[in-house]
């Protein structure tokens, strides 16, 4: 590439644009799937967990699901 | 048990959204691996390969632009199956893939529209011009924006999924405007010159680049809507330990 090309600065732009969308998308993603599952770990620690993942009490069939 | 039903079997065992979770697990890493490949060769060429001998080093746009267009239409399409997927086959991820894929979809058309523009401004000597292709391009931007815009003033997630999917298919008939734009009027941009009848009018020189670059974005889109599914299928999981958690205690009564 020749920095020194006339318009130049367009593709550095355009580069550039397209690093910030990449970039922005990768962290969306990250920092959701963080605050998810951040979410479902403060629900467990306060004993709320989904039927399919609570553990069968004692007397109860293991199977035994509503 | 026969062929076709053992199909339809392993299709609805990938509707159960903790196989998909397990199953997604699995496949990221190694599809986020293909892409960062495919971003390096492909940026390696784009950035070596010859400068066009009118357009010069803007040329160069091209392999983000093109690619970033190509997507912006493939995810619509992706979103449109899904719409199928929720109004006709009832499947429970093809609203978490729909409403998953949306963002990625608005984020890649944007990209597309300034890119467009700054590759517009140096070639033909104007940032915008109310063309067939660029205001079709346009309105699929603003397609997006409602479907996003939608989907977060509804508050019913199943009412939400029945309007997005009718919304998308109605939306649909925007790509075949997009893609023969350039053959239905008369437009600043160039008429097909990737994929049309005959071959590639390009040569291989910029194609390569080009292809190479298309495949690395169209990974890069399938990692992002995996992680953003997976998302999505968390966040319906603490809505719903949301809801159960105020149900119990609403049972409970208050404390004592």
């Amino acid at each position: 590439m020749n920095f020194a090309a006339p318009h130049i600065g367009f593709v550095l732009a355009s580069y550039g644009a397209a690093l910030v969308v990449v970039f922005g998308l990768i962290l969306w993603v990250v920092l959701d799937g963080r605050a998810r599952r951040a979410d479902i770990r403060a629900l467990e620690a306060a004993g709320i967990r989904r039927r399919s993942d609570r553990r069968p009490e004692s007397g109860s069939a293991p199977d035994a699901r509503p | 048990m026969s062929d076709t039903s053992l199909t339809i079997r392993r299709f609805s065992d990938l509707a159960n959204p903790s196989r998909f979770l397990a199953l997604s697990a699995r496949l990221l890493p190694w599809l986020c691996c293909l892409t960062a490949l495919l971003f390096a060769v492909g940026l390696f060429f784009a950035v070596t390969s010859a400068g066009d001998y009118q357009q010069g080093e803007t040329v160069r746009i091209m392999y983000v632009h093109v690619p970033s267009a190509w997507l912006a239409m493939m995810i619509y399409g992706v979103m449109s199956v899904s719409a199928l997927g929720t109004l006709v086959w009832r499947h429970p991820l093809a609203d978490v893939a729909a409403r998953a894929a949306m963002p990625i979809g608005a984020a890649f058309t944007g990209l597309a529209l300034v890119t467009g523009s700054l590759w517009g401004k140096p070639m033909w000597g104007a940032w915008w011009v109310w063309d067939a292709r660029l205001t079709s391009f346009f309105i699929l931007f603003l397609m997006y924006a409602g479907l996003i815009a939608l989907n977060r003033a509804l508050e019913d997630p199943a009412r939400a999924a029945r309007l997005s999917a009718i919304l998308i298919l109605l939306g649909f008939v925007n790509i075949p405007i997009i893609k023969f734009s350039v053959d239905w009027w008369n437009t600043l941009h160039q008429p097909a010159s990737v994929l049309r009848l005959g071959g590639s009018a390009i040569d291989a020189e910029f194609l390569r680049p080009l292809l190479l670059m298309a495949a690395a974005f169209t990974c890069l889109f399938f990692c992002l809507h995996l992680a953003a599914m997976r998302n999505e299928i968390l966040r319906r999981r603490v809505a719903v330990l949301r809801r159960q958690s105020a149900r119990s205690a609403a049972l409970n009564g208050p404390a004592a």
